[in-house]
């Protein structure tokens, strides 16, 4: 049922051992229903303890989690209705990226996000989550709808890279990428990110500039990822086995980036990960959008984009 | 594969001797390599043609100073925020020792030189990268600068250049450095705003995190002859992919054709352009 990751072979022993158990007593007819119900409890502690001290790589595994929900996933849980629009009307349509309108309970809302595919096929149609040209300006077209109309912009955040394929490189890859940044530091309405998995370097920006950034516990935001940090970087030999090391110096975890002062909030997982209970994590998003979105649509768009702007333009750490 | 990699090596050594005869008992600078044609190119002659090779017309790279001089009306550039230095926000292995070689060997602080030029007698914000700091990264500084000199552009109403070259984003400041992209394209955004041209001019190479921010969304792009361009290099999307690329892929001639940047200029041709656009846009 689930896929179990290197730091949690603890927990899987135990479901193995419980799974058994509840096997040979109800195939000998025995009630030791007390007995598993102690190990559950013990499975549940030792889940809390081992989830309380997470390495940074443990999050990056977790954050790829086949299991874990994607963006469709949050869509179909958070929102009343959702109806998803296509292409970009320039070349075609990306389907690494999801883009349409919907409502926030009574609020319309535009909905932009990375979208991974959960088996081989649908992982592969959706290129893995890594979007081409045309899904950046496919997100681009909802988010100008979403201005015209008024509508606040969520977008979901989600992706290993942008693909850099010599086709997505001819359709100008870096200049969609650019534009969205552009487009999206000046849209006027208000802006929701929330990374909910794998925020990959300039893939994941492309969608991540706003007015509040959140971040689920367990995903991770990096300018590249740690393996290919460890492949470059001498001070890790150049070795790829070494990428634990380089994620812990990258400090790409939630936590880590909201101290470092780029990320605003942290939602709290679900113990053991958002695929354990993807409808607890649904909540959770949707109670926030909700709570944020009534501060944000408080404030005069002039003094909206201002913060906006300075809210990016303090990221920066230098000195003379 | 592994016999692929013993010719690489032998290779090597096959040349080795060769350069060493050849550097042997001459100053270190005295001859330069040419990146495109493996020619020994004599430096003199080679600072009359801007660093572009005579036989194979490679351009190669400039250090900022260089790629200055060679751009705006002598003596006119005043440069500022000359000692802006990283901070090291991550206390990123061996980055603090890093910074410190870099610095000795380019005499700059970090990867980009800002400040005010005339172009053709006419007032503009210039920034450019340097290249020889750590590849031409851009972490915190880059960032800064780059958003400064937007800002001036802005306040002025002059116009911004900017050369455009650097691997990306500098994995040693981390998010930080990703977020550069966000803030220096937002700058570049509120330029647009206040109806300021902005140019780019590319050079090699100019890729990743750079490319993909502020440089691509210029209104008017440059590009240097077979300068290396993109999202990623070809020989990265190689690996990445596993395909072949065909020759000239990645590069400023690929763009051109693709409709990415306006023109492909020879850098003794960059200058007079400015002259023109300066002249133009007024
Ligand atoms: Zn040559």
């Amino acid at each position: 049922m689930n896929r179990w990751l290197p730091f949690e072979e603890p927990l899987r022993e135990l479901e193995e051992q419980i799974v058994e158990l509840e096997r040979y007593t109800a195939a000998k007819g025995m009630n030791r229903s007390r007995e598993i119900a102690a190990l559950r409890t013990r499975q549940e502690e030792l889940t809390r303890e081992i989830f309380s001290r997470l390495s940074p790589w443990d999050n990056v595994q977790l954050a790829r989690h086949p299991e874990r929900p994607y963006a469709l996933d949050y869509v179909s849980a958070v929102l009343a209705d959702f109806v998803e629009i296509h292409g970009d009307r320039r070349f075609g349509d990306d389907p690494a990226v999801i883009a349409g309108m919907g409502l926030l309970e009574e609020r319309p809302v535009v909905v932009v996000g990375h979208q991974k595919g959960r088996d081989l096929k649908e992982r592969q149609a959706r290129n893995f989550g890594s979007a081409r040209p045309e899904g950046y300006r496919k997100a681009l077209r909802a988010m100008k709808l979403g201005e015209k109309l008024g509508y606040p912009v969520i977008s979901f955040v989600d992706t290993p890279a942008a693909d850099s394929r010599p086709e997505s490189e001819e359709r100008g890859i870096c200049e969609s990428i650019g534009r969205n940044l552009a487009e999206m530091s000046t849209l006027r309405t208000p802006v929701l990110v929330v990374i909910i998995g794998e925020g990959g370097s300039g893939g994941a920006i492309a969608l991540a500039l706003g007015d509040w950034i959140m971040m689920l516990e367990h995903s991770v935001y990096s300018v590249i990822p740690p393996e290919s940090c460890a492949v470059i970087l001498s001070a890790f030999d150049r070795d790829a086995s070494r990428g634990p090391e380089a994620a812990a110096a990258l400090r790409l975890s939630a936590r880590q980036t909201q101290e470092l002062g780029v990320v605003d909030e942290v939602l709290d997982e679900p113990l053991g990960g958002a695929h354990r209970n993807p409808d607890a994590m649904a909540s959770i998003i949707k109670e926030t959008l909700i709570e944020r979105l009534d501060g944000l649509c408080q404030l005069d768009t002039e003094e909206l984009l201002q913060r906006r702007y300075e809210k990016f333009r303090r990221i920066g750490s230098f000195g003379t | 594969m592994p016999s692929k990699a013993k010719k690489a090596s032998a290779r090597k050594t096959a040349k080795a001797p060769l350069r060493e005869r050849v550097m042997k008992g001459v100053p270190d600078d005295l001859w330069v390599k040419c990146t495109g044609c493996s020619t020994m190119l004599y430096s003199k002659e080679l600072e009359q043609s801007l660093k572009v090779c005579q036989k194979c017309g490679y351009h190669l790279r400039l250090s900022a100073e260089e790629r200055i001089r060679l751009l705006v009306d002598e003596g006119s550039f005043q440069e500022r925020d000359t000692d802006l230095t990283t901070q090291d926000p991550l206390s990123f292995p061996s980055y603090k020792k890093d910074i410190a070689r870099y610095r000795k060997q380019t005499g700059c602080a970090d990867s980009m030189v800002w400040g005010e030029a005339t172009i053709g007698e006419r007032a503009i914000i210039l920034g450019v990268s340097e290249f020889g700091f750590m590849g031409g990264s851009m972490g915190s500084v880059m960032g800064e600068k780059v958003v400064r000199a937007a800002e001036e552009a802005a306040i002025k109403r002059q116009p911004l250049v900017l050369v455009c070259s650097g691997g990306g984003a500098r994995m040693h400041e981390g998010i930080i450095s990703l977020m550069q992209m966000a803030r220096t394209t937002a700058a570049m955004a509120r330029l647009a705003d206040a109806k300021v041209p902005y140019i780019a001019i590319f050079a090699d190479p100019m890729l990743a995190g750079i490319a993909a921010s502020f440089a691509f969304i210029a209104d008017i792009i440059i590009a240097e002859p077979g300068a290396i361009v993109g999202f990623a290099g070809p020989r990265v999307v190689e690996q990445a992919y596993r395909i072949k690329l065909p020759p000239g892929s990645m590069t400023a001639e690929f763009h051109l054709a693709h409709g990415m940047v306006d023109m492909v200029l020879a850098r003794r041709e960059i200058r007079p352009m400015l002259v023109r656009l300066m002249n133009i846009l007024r």
